[in-house]
């Protein structure tokens, strides 16, 4: 009897936070503009979406555009940032290592619309003209410490010897890094590299804060406006749908990889 | 001459912090010579290795390899090579890589770096596992496969950091038998770190014994074993009980009571001494005549190829004694040495002789804080003096607050009737301290000296 009330307990658990998700993704099969109207099966809104026949579907394309390519480029360059910072700070002795590690930490549980609003006073203060590329730092600003976080426990379970065992084999500094450090220190970076691409792909309060005036959409600003309008476009439904699924594959993979390397360290 | 030298370290020093790891430092390595650096946990052998590998810069000193200065040259230039304590092997890589990975960045013709890491992987006998990856090979086969990774490159001389140290006792002797042979097929130059005595004595051509730093003695496995220069090596490397004794005069020499016969000369005559008994230089009988003192059986326990029997003298001393034959606990028996199995010792020290400050009439300033004492009339106020105390004349207690400076025993030894401590204040001074209580290293202890025993002289010079 326990058994079967725990068990409802966590479907009940599920339901509630899946249905939301599911409810999206079972009307993005229909035409009806306002959102729980179901006026049958049609995957209409898809073709729209792909071949962009839709009111400001133009916009919208571009804000997707601008989303997947902010996140590539803020995940590439948090990923090397992160990978240097992170054999940095396990290089550090004691009590400078704690403060170091403290300090990566205080970024990721400080409120996002903070970390936004205090880079936009920064870019004023800096006469930085905003756009592009103040989005694109802020994103690598908030992503570095999630690469960090998951870079250090690959140092740690490293033997400490093989960089020295690389040079003792005659590779200079930046060999031993390339051959040696990096494919040890790879699953980290790739798990560091998805968690900061997902991490700016939903960001809202920083992009919106820092994209200036110049008209600059990620996909979460275009919806932020795009209600303000008066009614979700109705195909960010099957948008959602796909992302969602996108951000799922990409969940997954993080998961079976840290289960493998788990695996090997037992 | 010094052509015969591939390694010539001179006045090497190194300190981290305030700590003085290694502290001038000089030997020498005859090419294809197998060399050990011997010592406890934390004697600064392991530091002295790193820095002839180039992981660590000396603060002083040179370090010649074949007669050139190295200190300067970063790890990767260096012709020398490394096998690490945790094998340190590349995980991403396969066995054959893993030894193909010095020559491959040399940039040596594939066909070649195939003939040599075949070659070599045969002689660790790891010929069937090429493509194994290396998380799934055992310690031992790690450790073979970090050989053959080293020595593939032909180094000058082959550095091995306790790599024996995580294997078990079996494997560990059958490795220690494989790394002789393979150093004598190759003649490559060896030097070797380890806190095994034994091990050491089992490969080496040369001993470096270290502590706290220093050399203590550089010799072969028989020198060190045989004439240890002081009671700190005749402790470290075999059984042994070191008894204090005074060398009456040339070939003369008495300890436990009684007079011996030995063969040491030229220590003066009446001069304290430090005497070396090995347990196997006893001769142990039923009976009294022919002996030179007697003693009753204490204990004897069974050691596989030797008893061993702790015999209480009649002068009231503890000896260790190893004979094939078992005598009854309880027994008296006859015992005898020879005189070429006394080891004597010139001693380091016979009190602790400490940097003072005179402060009033009554007062010293010493091991930072101030005693009280008798001061001679001759001294005033801030003369700088050293202070005399027995090494019987110190007290410890158990709690440190009863002490007036608390301290660490850092080491002892026993000497038949009482133990010598070595202790380590708090401020880092060293105090030696005879007593008749049991202590261990580690203890805290607290430290007072009554002020009769502080004895004040003049500094010389």
């Amino acid at each position: 009897m326990k058994k079967v009330l725990a068990k409802c307990y966590i479907w009940l658990l599920l339901a509630m936070l899946y249905a939301p998700l599911l409810f999206i993704a079972i009307f993005s099969f229909t035409e009806s503009r306002v959102l729980g109207n179901w006026t049958g099966f049609s995957t209409k809104l898809y073709t729209n979406l792909f071949s962009g026949g839709m009111n400001g579907g133009p916009s919208l394309l571009a804000a997707v555009e601008n989303t997947l390519l902010i996140a590539l480029i803020a995940a590439v360059f948090s990923t090397i940032l992160g990978t240097v910072a992170a054999i940095g700070i396990f290089n550090l002795k004691g009590r400078k290592r704690q403060a170091m590690q403290f300090l990566n930490n205080i970024p990721m549980i400080n409120p996002d619309i903070i970390t936004g609003v205090s880079l936009f006073l920064l870019f004023v203060f800096l006469k930085f003209s905003q756009g592009y590329v103040t989005v694109i730092l802020a994103h690598i600003t908030f992503c570095t410490p999630y690469v960090v976080l998951s870079v250090m426990p690959k140092l740690s379970q490293m033997n400490p010897n093989i960089y020295e065992a690389a040079l003792d084999l005659g590779a200079t500094p930046g060999v031993a890094l390339r051959k040696v450090l990096i494919p040890e220190l790879r699953p980290g970076m790739i798990s560091g590299f998805i968690m900061a691409f997902t991490m700016s792909l939903d960001d809202f309060a920083v992009t919106f804060f820092t994209r200036g005036t110049i008209g600059l959409d990620t996909l979460s600003t275009y919806i932020y406006t795009d209600a303000r309008k008066g009614g979700l476009t109705p195909e960010l439904r099957p948008l959602m749908t796909l992302i969602f699924l996108l951000v799922l594959v990409l969940l997954i993979i993080i998961n079976i990889r840290r289960a493998k390397s788990d695996n090997i360290a037992k | 001459m010094t052509n015969d030298y591939i390694i010539d370290i001179q006045h090497l020093s190194k300190s981290f912090g305030d700590v003085k790891v290694l502290d001038d430092i000089n030997f020498y390595v005859r090419r294809g010579e197998f060399v050990t650096l011997l010592g406890p946990s934390g004697c600064g052998k392991t530091t002295l290795l790193r820095q002839i590998a180039g992981f660590i810069a000396p603060d002083e000193g040179r370090i010649l390899l074949e007669g050139k200065d190295i200190s300067g040259i970063p790890p990767y230039k260096r012709p020398l090579n490394t096998v690490f304590q945790r094998y340190a092997l590349f995980p991403h890589l396969d066995v054959f890589d893993n030894v193909a990975f010095g020559l491959k960045l040399q940039n040596v013709p594939a066909k070649e770096i195939e003939v040599r890491v075949k070659k070599m992987l045969k002689m660790v006998s790891m010929s069937d596992y090429e493509d194994r990856s290396v998380d799934s090979l055992s310690g031992g086969q790690q450790q073979r496969v970090a050989i053959a990774r080293a020595l593939v490159n032909y180094p000058k001389v082959l550095l091995l950091d306790e790599p024996l140290a995580a294997l078990d006792l079996k494997m560990r002797k059958d490795m220690q038998m494989e790394l002789k042979e393979i150093h004598r097929k190759m003649g490559i130059t060896f030097i070797y770190v380890t806190h095994d005595q034994e091990e050491a004595l089992t490969l080496s051509d040369t001993i470096v014994v270290l502590n706290e730093g220093r050399i203590q003695q550089i010799g072969t496995p028989a020198d060190i074993y045989n004439e240890p220069v002081n009671s700190f090596v005749a402790d470290f490397i075999g059984d042994s009980t070191i008894l204090n004794g005074t060398m009456i005069c040339d070939r003369r020499v008495e300890f436990m009571g009684h007079e011996f016969d030995c063969v040491d000369e030229g220590f003066g005559e009446n001069v304290p001494v430090d005497v070396v008994v090995r347990p196997e230089d006893v001769y142990i009988m039923n009976q009294l005549e022919g002996a030179q003192f007697s003693g009753v059986v204490q204990s004897c326990i069974f050691k596989g190829v030797h008893y061993e029997m702790f015999v209480e003298t009649d002068k009231g001393y503890e000896l260790m004694v190893q004979d094939y034959n078992s005598f009854e606990p309880g027994s008296t028996v006859g015992l005898l040495i020879r005189p070429s199995d006394i080891q004597v010792m010139r001693k380091e020290r016979t009190c602790n002789t400490l940097e003072a400050e005179v402060e009033d009439d009554k007062h010293v300033n010493m091991l930072g804080c101030s005693w009280e004492c008798e001061v001679p009339s001759e001294f005033a106020p801030g003369d700088k003096v050293l202070a005399e105390v027995a090494f019987d004349k110190v007290d410890l207690w158990d709690n440190q607050a009863d002490g007036k400076l608390g301290g660490e025993v850092h080491f002892l030894l026993y000497k038949g009737n009482h133990y010598h401590l070595t202790v380590l204040t708090d401020d880092g001074d060293h105090l030696w301290v005879d007593t008749n209580d049991i202590w261990d290293k580690g203890d805290l202890v607290g430290i007072d000296i009554a002020p009769s025993d502080i004895k004040l002289r003049r500094r010389d010079g």
